[in-house]
């Protein structure tokens, strides 16, 4: 009986005295499944800090690695990151539990299953109703999650009662940081709330198993913020360029002469219209595969605005058939706004714009159908376009068009200048617009583009010499743009 | 005020997507998905005034029998007859009389064309009136088959997916195909050596095309390796960065004028 109590005494003043070093130092030496190997030296001077410029719910771990890192025999082989979760989290992801469960079930009754296969059957034991009846379950539940992660912070005060060591992730041997980024969903198991309090240990992890904490770390806390110093050097860079622009086009306007270098391209679309004139033919103007956000496909509406004017002033037929509906919407509108502005709305047809299909290669098939059927004299390619490209302009050469392109595709500019009589290379498809118009104010941001390529090539050949030299590496880090 | 309200509009947004890129704030980013989730509201009903533009098109070929008119039906009934396929699936052991229901829906469809094209009216449109009954009789009274409209059944419909995979899917491989006998042309065009310039790319596109010719039957001299990465690495690059950046530039340039209202071409305001 003695001997059994002494034993108890023993075995509570050993768990005691451990207890109270993890306490103390904050160092766990006891979570080792293989007592008799040696425990690693722990992880020394974790430290940790929101991570900057985003939108929160992560953080950035650094400690020193252990003495053990690299070190023989009993060297760490990982480090094991863990965090401290109230309790409310471990409820919560019972919760979230249950939705991943509805939703996997959702999936599988409704598109999940192959028809025939031994588990369709189950989409008979699922009615509509009871669909119906799961995806309000669904509902409810995500509105509780939303509702209850509000009390995530103040459950989080609670450290280091009401709660548990969760495992976050592994990093291999000779890591010193880690960046926890968490969710911001908070129907997502790896969310991390902002302004909560946030604790952390890392372990270092040998190849038998043994491991060792660092100290405890918190409480740190995550949040997100209002501007991404990263990406000053481009907010320098956009402002300096707005500034020479509306320079420019303040000079502009006050009737400074602006020479602008001619391009062969825009100047040719004149003739090309006469052209088409002559030989009673149509136009066919593609806008490519862009959609109506793409700078690309917005300066080849203004291309298309004044095609449209000649074309109408020439009474000329006018084809272009369009891949985005958005984009025939806003085209159709530029070309009836055209047909105004010629003062010959009588001639503008509903049929002009028309919508063909957003399959690519359908597309290419129309348009093709299109050329071979209607020989259009000229055919213009503005805008964005993929492989479809050399396709088109093939075709369009072997149809006997005279044909003008222009892209900011770089892969693609290589084939339009092959098969085409004129193309616009990159940047001259935006500058096209204010070149055919003659305005002042869109001449004026032309300057200020030259003038930007100016600057550009003078940081070039500085950033050249400099990097000749040790400390070239300080002026590269002047124009480093993170994300 | 009709101009000017678009014009503030355009401001707003393009301003606020210009403030975006530089705040990462969970509330930035909430108005950017919002924002772009409209995009794609907008283009949902943008492709309903596109499919009724090519309607209009392919009806405007029948009816003026323009050149290769015939092929305008093949289109509508294409158009139409994958949307049903897409929204019908079946329920039961067989099909019943789904192909009832296709051959009257597609019967509606060509009356609906003639009564638009052909001067007696009254008989297509009691003949597009009869196939609607006959196929709705067939939607109440045959339980073998459902209509899907809310969920993704219809896309397993046998008759959907064998369409799409057999016919549209070869067809458009064929399409891209034919890039392949368009570079060769393009490229007999590019490489006459017709003047020095001429000539040196021809040259040049020579030794790179060796070098990554997998069929050649001898081993490439190291120097001819060395050139053809040169080649890539170097005067190409170059060149394309010097592109890329004039066309970061004009991307800027573009988008200010348009937040700003000096590009007004998008609304049909050169």
């Amino acid at each position: 009986m003695k001997v059994k109590l002494l034993i108890a005494v023993m075995i509570f003043a050993v768990s005691s005295f451990c207890v109270a070093e993890e306490n103390t130092a904050g160092i766990d030496t006891t979570a080792t499944a293989v007592d008799s190997i040696r425990l690693p030296a722990p992880p020394l001077n974790l430290t940790g800090k929101d991570k900057p410029n985003d939108h929160g719910h992560a953080v950035v771990l650094n400690w020193d690695l252990s003495a053990d890192d690299g070190a023989g025999a009993n060297s760490v082989l990982r480090y094991d990151i863990y965090r401290w979760v109230p309790q409310l989290m471990l409820d919560l992801d019972l919760v979230r539990d249950s939705i991943s469960v509805i939703q996997k079930i959702l999936r599988h009754t409704t598109n999940g299953i192959k028809e025939g296969s031994q588990t369709d059957s189950m989409k008979n034991i699922f009615s509509v109703k009871t669909r119906d009846e799961l995806f309000d379950i669904r509902n409810k539940l995500i509105k509780y999650v939303k509702k209850e992660n509000k009390g995530l912070a103040e459950a989080s005060k609670s450290y280091p009662s009401g709660g548990a060591w969760l495992y976050v992730d592994k990093k291999p041997s000779g890591t010193k940081t880690f960046v926890h980024i968490g969710s911001k969903e908070p129907t997502s198991s790896s969310f991390v709330p902002d302004f909560a309090n946030l604790y952390y240990r890392v372990y270092a992890v040998t190849v038998k198993g043994a491991r060792s904490s660092s100290q405890i770390l918190g409480p740190i806390q995550s949040s997100g913020q209002w501007f991404n110093t990263y990406r000053i050097p481009v907010a320098y860079s956009v402002v300096i360029f707005t500034f020479l622009t509306i320079y420019y086009v303040r000079k502009a306007k006050k009737g400074a002469d602006l020479y602008v270098r001619p391009l062969g391209g825009i100047e040719a679309v004149d003739d090309a219209i006469g052209r088409a004139t002559e030989m009673g033919r149509p136009i066919l103007y593609v806008l490519g595969l862009g959609s109506a956000a793409d700078i690309a496909t917005i300066a080849s509406f203004t291309i298309l605005g004044r095609v449209a004017k000649k074309v109408a002033e020439y009474q000329t037929e006018l084809l272009v058939p369009t891949y985005d509906p958005i984009v025939m919407t806003v085209a159709q509108e530029v070309v009836k706004s055209a047909y105004l502005d010629a003062g010959r709305p009588d001639a503008y047809k509903e049929d002009t714009v028309h919508f063909v299909t957003q399959s690519q290669f359908a597309y290419v098939a129309a348009v093709n159908g299109i050329m071979l059927r209607e020989l259009p004299a000229t055919n213009v390619y503005m805008g964005k376009f993929f492989a479809e490209s050399l396709i088109l302009a093939e075709t369009g050469a072997l149809a006997g068009s005279i044909q003008i392109s222009g892209t900011d595709e770089i892969a693609q500019i290589p084939f339009f200048i092959v098969a085409c009589d004129y193309t616009l290379i990159g940047e001259e498809l935006y500058a096209a617009s204010a070149y055919l118009g003659k305005e002042p104010v869109l001449l004026g941001s032309l300057k200020a583009q030259d003038y930007a390529k100016a600057v550009i090539i003078v940081l070039a050949v500085i950033g050249v010499i400099l990097a000749q030299f040790d400390f070239g590496h300080y002026f590269v880090k002047l124009f480093e743009v993170a994300n | 005020m009709k101009r000017q309200i678009p014009f503030v509009l355009v401001f707003l947004a393009g301003a606020f997507m210009a403030f975006q890129y530089y705040v990462p704030h969970e509330s930035s980013e909430f108005v950017y998905e919002f924002l772009l989730d409209w995009t794609m509201i907008i283009g949902i009903f943008a492709l309903a005034l596109g499919i009724w533009s090519l309607y209009q098109v392919s009806v405007d070929k029948i009816k003026l029998r323009k050149e290769n008119w015939a092929y305008s039906y093949v289109t509508l009934i294409g158009l139409f007859i994958m949307v049903l396929f897409g929204f019908t699936y079946k329920i039961g052991d067989s099909w019943g009389m789904y192909s009832l229901f296709v051959v009257s829906l597609m019967a509606l469809l060509m009356f609906l064309i003639q009564t638009t094209i052909s001067k007696s009216k009254g008989l297509w449109l009691g003949l597009s009136a009869l196939a609607l009954i006959v196929a709705i009789a067939v939607t109440v009274f045959d339980d073998s088959w459902g209509v899907a409209f809310m969920t993704s059944e219809g896309l397993k419909n046998t008759m959907f997916t064998n369409f799409a995979d057999f016919v549209l899917t070869p067809i458009l491989s064929t399409m891209f195909s034919l890039l392949a006998f368009f570079i060769a042309s393009a490229a007999y065009r590019a490489f006459r050596a017709r003047n020095v310039l001429a000539s040196l790319l021809l040259i040049a596109a020579l030794i790179v095309m060796l070098r990554f010719n997998p069929y050649m039957p001898f081993g490439l001299p190291d120097y001819m390796m060395k050139i053809s990465n040169w080649l890539m690495n170097v005067p190409n690059l170059a060149a394309q960065r010097a592109i890329v950046i004039g066309i970061g530039l004009g991307i800027v340039a573009t988008s200010l004028k348009v937040i700003l209202g000096i590009e007004r071409g998008y609304m049909g305001k050169g």
